[in-house]
């Protein structure tokens, strides 16, 4: 099996990376744009055959080391 | 003082801080490679600035998982005394052995400059060469030094007086916060003052030709406590 984890800034914690790309857009030209919130993508592969298992693994695995919870939000995605 | 520093791929204050130790101690740490699990009878543990691992993931959430680190923190729930400068102070937070989290400076600029620090309190192990409220002045050189946590836990932190060193003007007054922590903190300690984390390089502040010696307080201070 396949896990996407995305990792997000918790919301009310300030991302300068999220603003300075919302910025660039605007400078780009783009209108329309709000807020920017940069995250992350992590991709596992997975020797697990049972999807609730593996989600449970993964969460073990997030909450461990994945994301920092303290700043940090995850979200997972299990693919067969 | 018997001190010991914890070595990592990626460290590279280490040697710095074996200098400011030997100075004011008259002896040389040890310096314990992340893989040990083993670390001698020592005074005092020391996670020293680099960046460890790359940064990878996350500033320090590699090196809070190394095998060195679970020693640490065994050592240190038994009152062994721990200091975290720079990345040792995000491995610390990463650890879990303080509260809060490092974030990318709100200036997305790597800051390498001379700052200006309040020591808030002089009753700490790692503060008594200092005078309360006492302004110094040492470098701090991170990427990672916006020091977050919730209101909640920063109130706590306040209450409790385990805010240790924050960014002033040169005056002392409110300013010059180089990375966008929240409440200027600069460095915080844990309940019982046992543990300090702090970003700036007292390390680097204590020879004339640093600029000046203000970093030296900490570490007299800690043997002068220590002994």
């Amino acid at each position: 099996m396949k896990a996407t984890v995305h990792v997000t800034l918790k919301s009310g914690v300030l991302d300068p990376q999220g603003k300075a790309i919302g910025h660039a857009l605007s400078t780009l030209g783009f209108s329309g744009v709000g807020e920017v919130r940069q995250g992350k993508v992590i991709e596992i592969s997975l020797d697990e055959t049972d999807a609730a298992k593996a989600e449970a693994d993964v969460k073990a695995m997030c909450e461990r080391l994945l994301a920092n919870t303290v700043i940090e939000n995850y979200s997972i995605r299990i693919d067969g | 003082m018997k001190s010991a520093i914890i070595v990592f791929p990626g460290s590279n204050r280490d040697r710095d801080m074996v200098m400011a130790l030997r100075q004011a101690s008259g002896s040389d740490p040890a310096m314990i490679w992340h893989k040990e699990t083993e670390i001698p009878d020592v005074d005092l543990i020391v996670v020293p600035g680099g960046f460890s691992y790359g940064d990878y993931l996350r500033a320090g959430a590699m090196g809070a998982l190394s095998p060195a680190m679970r020693t640490v923190k065994e050592r240190s729930d038994k009152g062994v005394p721990v200091l975290g400068v720079c990345n040792g102070f995000q491995i610390l937070t990463e650890a879990g052995m303080l509260p809060g989290a490092l974030m990318r400076n709100s200036g997305l600029k790597f800051v390498c400059k001379t700052v200006h620090l309040k020591v808030e309190t002089s009753q700490s192990l790692f503060t008594s060469g200092y005078s309360d409220g006492q302004v110094i002045s040492v470098p701090v050189a991170h990427n990672d030094g916006n020091y977050f946590a919730d209101p909640d836990t920063l109130d706590r932190l306040e209450d409790r007086g385990q805010v240790a060193f924050r960014y002033v003007a040169a005056d002392g007054k409110p300013g010059n916060n180089p990375n966008g922590s929240q409440r200027d903190i600069a460095g915080i300690y844990n309940e019982t003052k046992t543990v300090l984390g702090l970003m700036p390089h007292p390390e680097n502040a204590i020879e004339a030709l640093h600029g000046g010696t203000d970093g030296r307080g900490l570490f007299d201070g800690l043997v002068k406590a220590l002994h």
